[in-house]
């Protein structure tokens, strides 16, 4: 399916007459000369492939706003942090809102650290009143990493160097209970974490038409 | 502002002590007291026939007799509900349209306000604002709904709850913009992509992982909603949107598409806009929002006499039209097809109406919508079924009213 679209912007202002199926048919100096009449009958309602508007991205701009992070390590930039470094940090940084343990202080501020024994076996469903936190619910240790990064401290997003978002994102894994006390995370480290109910999520299955599910 | 009072609310709901650990955001954004008394509405006139009238003004306001009202809740990451009992029609005034967000409302100059289209692309291309607006521009009218609406009348259900309370995070806007796939046309898709990550300038510059096919199907990039710019609170100055598709995924404040092959797991499509399902299962980009409606008036907390009224609300589908409207008045027994004002437009709200004559009898007043894809909004007991009583986001049970036998009418969830 995106071929076609690469295939019509390769060329630049190619006339696309209005009615492919006719043109088709008849021969190339005739569809030029039809070309021209649509041009020429309907000035402005000619669709060119491209309309030639916004500039040329420069890789240092790209680089200045490109900072996601998926799972399997795309985007993820060097550093790394110990789980002891991020323990201190998030003292410092973030328990004010979310507690000293990652308890969070309902309902503003969520919790973040919490194996609440109802969850284990992702109950969730059956009761509304169970903890989703990191180790419980998370699929992907890499979202920790890429949304603290992108969106925490809540008063100062986009202040932490990488080697903190390392760090405090082996603190939470580590306070979950999903990667040893003594971890050091690194790009290659942190891909290889796997969390406990990753593999409870599923793609949209619900199907369309009249079918509730 | 939405700061101040975002911070005003922590200290009432959390204690000072948070707020004093907190670096000071509110500092800076404390209101000014203003010099200049409040201007009150001249007095109404006995007989308005008799008095020259207003003069023209540069902004019209609401009759000072109409006062719908959002309802601006949560003080970190907030919400905010339309007042659905308070409008007729089908559009959603701006002003009054859901707002919600996870990071406040940023304030951005459009001036420098840029789109970057990058990754599995021919061309990186930065657009501005104002390139944006040269692109071949189409409008459209649809509904964006929060995932979230309707969680609190499926968990728990309460007969003091109002229209706006049940379901008040939609709106139906005319949108103007352009075709995504005519943006992306400029910096030329490789054949590769398969998904693009669509990103939000706001304060937790918010992603969204969205399948390609959308892009080339309805996705559209906007600035304008009911023939102005977009508000602040909805997007200003850029705005996707995704026909049909969960609230969320409707990034505001677009600032960049980058294209990729796979979806990017990002923390609002696994922490949040996930759907935890009985199997043990949890649903992932889950994007159509299920049919559903709603009765809008005559609803709670008003009251009713005997005689005629016009039973009416909103029906609207993520898949496609509504095809069918039905209105029940004795709880469900029997069902009348309601009618639609103006043929149903696809993933759209449509007006319905049931003229009904209340006999003062206890009565309980349904609607039901069915779509044109065949699928019918089921009640709360069959969607508990399948999803559970905890599951956290796509809720389109069938709800309605109560009247009680002295015309008072309450919520009723229990479809
Ligand atoms: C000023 C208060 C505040 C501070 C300080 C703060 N946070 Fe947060 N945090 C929040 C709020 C509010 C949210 C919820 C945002 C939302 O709902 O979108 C949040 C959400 C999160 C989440 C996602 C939780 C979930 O369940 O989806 C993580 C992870 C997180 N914060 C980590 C941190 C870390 C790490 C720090 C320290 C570097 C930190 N936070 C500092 C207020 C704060």
């Amino acid at each position: 399916m995106p071929n076609s679209y690469s295939a019509a912007a390769r060329s630049t202002w190619v006339r696309r007459p209005h009615r492919r199926g006719v043109t088709a048919a008849i021969g190339s100096s005739l569809l030029l000369a039809t070309t021209a009449l649509t041009v020429a009958s309907c000035a402005g309602r000619d669709t060119p492939a491209r309309y030639e508007l916004g500039r040329a991205a420069t890789p240092q701009e790209i680089a200045a706003l490109d900072i996601d992070a998926a799972p399997d390590g795309h985007g993820l930039p060097p550093g790394h942090g110990s789980v002891a470094e991020g323990a201190a940090l998030f003292q410092q940084k973030c328990q004010q809102c979310h507690g000293a343990n990652g308890e969070g202080m309902a309902p503003a501020f969520p919790a973040l650290v919490g194996r609440d024994p109802k969850g284990e076996g992702f109950a969730f469903a059956k009761d509304p009143k169970i903890n989703k936190t990191i180790g419980n619910y998370w699929p992907e240790a890499v979202t920790v990493f890429d949304y603290v990064r992108r969106a925490m401290p809540h008063t100062a997003p986009g202040s932490l160097s990488n080697d903190e978002v390392y760090a405090l994102t082996a603190h939470l894994l580590a306070a979950n209970k999903v990667i040893a006390a003594d971890a050091t995370l690194d790009s290659a480290s942190l891909v290889r974490v796997k969390m406990p109910y990753h593999d409870r999520f599923v793609k949209d299955n619900r199907r369309g038409g009249s079918e509730l599910k | 502002m939405k700061r101040r009072d975002l911070l005003a609310g922590a200290a009432g709901l959390i204690g000072g002590a948070v707020l004093a650990g907190a670096p000071n955001a509110a500092a800076g954004q404390q209101r000014v007291p203003s010099s200049t008394p409040p201007v009150l509405p001249p007095p109404i006139p006995d007989d308005p026939t008799k008095l020259q009238g207003a003069p023209t003004s540069q902004v019209g306001t609401r009759s000072t007799f109409v006062t719908p009202t959002r309802t601006p809740y949560g003080e970190v990451t907030g919400s905010s509900l339309t007042p659905l009992q308070d409008l007729t029609g089908t559009m959603t005034p701006a002003d009054l349209h859901f707002e919600r967000h996870h990071a406040g409302v940023p304030r951005i100059d459009p001036a420098k306000h840029t789109l970057l289209i990058h990754g599995l692309v021919k061309r990186p291309l930065v657009f501005s604002v104002a390139d944006v607006q040269r692109l071949p521009q189409v409008t459209r009218t649809y509904f964006v709904e929060c995932s979230g609406n309707g969680r609190a009348a499926y968990r728990d259900p309460k007969p003091d709850m109002t229209p706006q309370k049940v379901a008040g995070l939609t709106g139906n806007s005319e949108w103007t913009g352009v075709p995504l796939r005519v943006l992306l046309a400029e910096a030329g898709v490789e054949a590769s992509a398969s998904w693009f990550l669509a990103e939000g300038g706001d304060a937790c510059v918010m992603t969204r992982s969205i399948p390609l096919e959308k892009a080339m199907d309805d996705a559209l990039v906007v600035w304008a909603q009911n023939g102005e710019p977009l508000r602040p609170e909805q997007g200003f100055p850029l705005r996707l949107l995704l026909p049909g598709w969960e609230g969320n995924t409707n990034v505001k404040w677009l600032r960049r598409l980058e294209l990729g092959t796979r979806p990017w797991a990002t923390r609002w499509e696994t922490s949040k806009y996930t759907d935890p399902l009985p199997d043990g299962t949890a649903r992932q980009y889950s994007f159509d929002m299920d049919a559903k409606s709603i009765i809008t008036s005559p609803a709670f907390p008003r009251t009713i006499v005997k005689g005629w009224w016009p039973v009416t609300g909103l029906a609207w589908s993520g898949r496609g039209a509504i095809r069918r409207v039905e209105v029940s008045t004795d709880n469900g027994h029997s069902w009348h097809d309601a009618e639609l004002h103006g043929t149903p437009l696809a993933k759209a709200h449509v007006r319905f109406t049931h003229q009904w004559k209340w006999d003062g009898t206890e009565s309980v007043l349904l609607s039901r919508a069915t779509d044109d894809t065949g699928y019918v909004q089921p009640t709360r007991a069959a969607l508990i079924k399948v999803r559970g009583i905890g599951t956290d986001f796509h809720f389109n049970q069938i709800v309605g009213w109560r009247v009680a036998a002295d015309g008072h009418l309450f919520f009723h969830g229990e479809s």
